[in-house]
């Protein structure tokens, strides 16, 4: 258990408030017509699973029930960063 | 070479008071090995197991980070049953359970499987067509399941609330009669001892940090003690199976995440079978040393961190105290989380992969203790042969490209 900031209500609040989204910067493909069975297959199923800072995507269920970005590490649960949308993306990410 | 285990040398072990052996040998790695599995765990331990007995290959090692029994394998709630609806998922169920049913004279160690009965619960109308469904479905696979009302439910379990006056009342049951349980750790040691026995090195406090990848092509793998080569790696390390894979240069379809169970204190016996349900997700049956055994779902987010949230376990303790309100002054005694690595279609992957002499069993979720010496014996054979075995051939990686999909999820009854 841990809490979140929520960048929207500026508020840090129980985890239990909020809902996991899955990872993030998995950015819908442009053409999917284009694509390889391989590559859709790829960004639909296929995930980094990545063990320590991790960015994902959380909705704050309970509360203003929007989406934001977290970086969070996947072995202690530490918090690190959250951000809207609009501020972090797959290119200035760290 | 251990000495059997029977009878007789408990007999005279007990009267001589003499010491026994060591189950499992210390091993160090040798520089080279046909096969080296990656995680000792159960399903790493009975691919060893099975490669040596059924395939021959005896010059086989199995590098584990930890301790054997210590991950998984032994914070599983040991819950057993082959009651799967697909044709493909239920015949390699089905075809552990066959394995779970000659195992401890097979290993020469009890692995106190008990064949209790499973009863998974259903509480409104969609649960029991589903159920009913699912039944059908085993029937024709040749899997024992029967449907059961909530009269015959409380004629078995007298301790469980059927009343009408509750949020999600029980209507019936799907219950096959030869799940039940095992001594989920006494299974990784019976097999390690069983492997080691036929030759198998059992490295333990041996952690992989990189596989190394020639042309296409495994060589070897760098642990931390010591570079080891292989001709053949096959990977089961359960939760932490991305990271493998990356080693490696390869993506898995898998995430992970912690799932968590606990126990109570021990309690004289009360419950004597299995009882799930997947409506209001729990679980529970009593050990033979008597504590209550309850498991809950899994926490939504990604994690290796081996613990969950308070908010799981508050839910899965009301469901149990709904079903069974007698337990509610129980006092609980430990709990803990274990890592699983969950698949998009709630099937495991046992598959080759795009490099060469490199094999996947991963994917397991939140079901893989039931399928320990299925695992690992149609893995076996999929490394020996370096192709699929026949019951593993749908659960190739590939599905996902395909859309192959085996959509095991609510079906299976979700809480395993």
């Amino acid at each position: 258990m841990f809490l979140i900031d929520c960048p929207y209500c500026k508020e840090s609040r129980d985890q239990n408030e909020f809902s996991p989204a899955g990872e993030a910067f998995i950015a819908r493909p442009q053409s999917p017509e284009a694509l390889s069975d391989e590559e859709w297959a790829d960004y639909v199923f296929y995930r980094t699973n990545h063990k320590g800072d991790h960015w994902e995507q959380w909705v704050h269920t309970a509360g203003c029930r929007k989406y934001f970005l977290v970086k969070r590490s996947t072995i202690s649960h530490e918090v690190i960063q959250v951000s809207t949308f609009g501020e972090i993306n797959s290119e200035n990410a760290s | 070479m251990q000495k059997k285990y029977s009878w007789y040398s408990l007999l005279k072990a007990g009267l001589s008071n003499q010491e026994w052996d060591k189950a499992i040998p210390l091993s160090k790695p040798k520089p080279k090995y046909d096969v080296i599995i990656i995680g000792g765990g159960g399903h790493g331990l009975a691919t060893a197991y099975y490669l040596a007995k059924e395939c021959g290959i005896t010059n086989v090692a199995v590098v584990e980070k930890g301790y054997i029994g210590g991950g998984n394998t032994g914070r599983n709630t040991t819950i057993i049953r082959s009651n799967y609806l697909r044709d493909e998922a239920s015949s390699l169920y089905e075809h552990s359970m066959r394995l779970w049913e000659g195992l401890s004279e097979d290993l020469n160690f009890n692995v106190m499987f008990s064949q209790r009965g499973v009863y998974n619960l259903g509480h409104t109308l969609q649960d029991m067509r589903d159920i009913e469904r699912r039944v059908n479905a085993n029937v024709l696979n040749g899997v024992d399941a029967v449907v059961v009302d909530h009269k015959e439910i409380k004629e078995q379990i007298p301790i469980i609330n059927t009343s009408k006056n509750v949020r999600y009342p029980i209507m019936g049951a799907s219950f096959q009669a030869r799940g039940g349980v095992a001594r989920h750790d006494g299974v990784a040691w019976g097999f390690a001892r069983a492997a080691s026995n036929l030759g198998v090195d059992i490295i333990q406090n041996c952690e992989v940090i990189d596989i190394e990848v020639e042309e296409g092509r495994v060589k070897g793998v760098k642990t931390t003690q010591g570079d080891i080569l292989a001709d053949q790696i096959g990977c089961v390390s359960a939760g932490h199976s991305s990271v493998i894979a990356r080693m490696a240069g390869l993506r898995l379809p898998v995430e992970s995440h912690p799932l968590q169970a606990f126990v109570s204190e021990a309690m004289k016996p009360i419950l004597h079978t299995v009882v799930m349900s997947n409506a209001v997700h729990g679980y529970v049956s009593q050990s033979d040393k008597g504590d209550l055994v309850i498991g809950a779902g899994i926490d939504g987010y990604n994690s290796y961190a081996q613990r969950g949230s308070a908010k799981i376990v508050e839910h899965c303790a009301a469901a149990i105290l709904e079903l069974f309100p007698i337990f509610s002054r129980v006092r609980m005694n430990r709990q803990w989380g274990g890592i699983v690595d969950v698949c998009p279609d709630a099937c495991p992957v046992i598959s080759p992969t795009k490099v060469e002499g490199l094999y996947f069993n991963c994917g397991w979720g939140t079901g893989g203790f039931k399928a320990t010496p299925g695992s690992g014996n149609v893995f076996a054979h999929t490394i020996a042969q370096d192709k699929q075995h026949d019951l593993a051939v749908p659960f190739h990686i590939d599905r996902f490209t395909t859309g192959a999909l085996i959509d095991e999820h609510g079906a299976a009854g979700v809480a395993h």
